[in-house]
């Protein structure tokens, strides 16, 4: 499984960082840096769009390098994914991204609704976020 | 309408159970119970604000996150929505809600007027912490006319 995300709040801070094993971690944190000032013009493109551009989604960030498709989501409440998988994986879908952020969002927003989570803090469920997270980048492979 | 009492019957008792014991019956201990209800009202408009518009698109503006709280959610919290909506279009906006379900159980008029305010600190929070998710900081206070009739 050659995938990594990411979970970004508001302020661009990271709630969440997870590389696959064979992944450069300090790598897709550079990575993950970057995509930021991209995900930021989308959202402010957003609201200067004469266009109804308002989707959630937002597809690819920006062109390829070391084969790698970096794709972004952010949520009404600002908080951003991030997900960078292998261009060598030519089998994946726009639907297929579209639907794995989907399940990000929705179980960030269970996170959100844990009494025990501290909104703002570093995302630390193990069992439901993090396998969640596990076995969407086991299905990318 | 069972949910919709479900939640009433707890909130009452959220305010019952802060007041039965009060340490402190003067207006310092007041004080301290309305900022406890503010505060649950507060985290719960957080995991709100998160969930509710899960499936909308993007907010375009603040008005339209105005909107989403007199629609969406007092329509998930209180099975209506709120009666009008009003601005200066300078960051101030009265909410109106002439027929408050938290409140619409106590006798009509003027009777228990004063104490109208345990029964708004918890959805005071509820709207401030919903904001701060959307991204907006802002003061929340709430006033009563006379009760609901």
């Amino acid at each position: 499984s050659r995938a990594s995300s990411a979970v970004l709040a508001r302020d661009n801070y990271p709630l969440y960082i997870r590389s696959s094993p064979t992944e450069n971690e300090l790598k897709f944190h550079y990575m993950v840096h970057t995509s930021l000032d991209v995900v930021d013009e989308k959202i402010s493109a957003m609201g200067k769009a004469l266009v109804d551009q308002r989707e959630l989604y937002l597809g690819l960030l920006y062109p390829t390098e070391d084969h790698k498709i970096k794709y972004g989501y952010v949520t009404n409440s600002k908080v951003k994914f991030v997900m960078v998988v292998d261009s060598s994986n030519t089998a994946l879908r726009d639907n297929e991204i579209r639907s794995m952020f989907r399940k990000l969002h929705s179980s960030y927003t269970d996170v959100m609704c844990n009494p025990f989570y501290n909104p703002g803090d570093r995302i630390q469920s193990r069992r439901a976020f993090d396998s969640m997270v596990t076995s969407m980048m086991v299905q990318v492979c | 309408m069972a949910d919709a009492a479900l939640f009433e019957f707890l909130h009452t008792e959220m305010v019952a159970e802060l007041w039965a014991h009060h340490s402190d019956p003067g207006p310092g201990g007041q004080k301290m119970s309305l900022c406890v209800l503010e505060g649950m009202g507060f985290r719960v408009g957080q995991a709100l604000g998160e969930r509710l518009p899960q499936e909308t698109l993007a907010f375009r503006e603040e008005l339209d996150i105005l909107k989403f709280l007199c629609k969406d959610l007092w329509v998930a919290v209180f099975q209506k929505q709120m009666d009008s909506l009003r601005t200066n279009h300078q960051g101030t906006y009265v909410l109106q809600d002439n027929s408050f379900p938290l409140l619409i159980r106590m006798a009509s008029g003027l009777q228990y007027l004063e104490e109208a305010p345990k029964f708004l600190a918890f959805t005071c929070g509820l709207l401030r912490g919903a904001l701060s998710t959307l991204g907006i900081k802002s003061l929340v206070t709430a006033s009563v006319a006379s009760l609901p009739t």
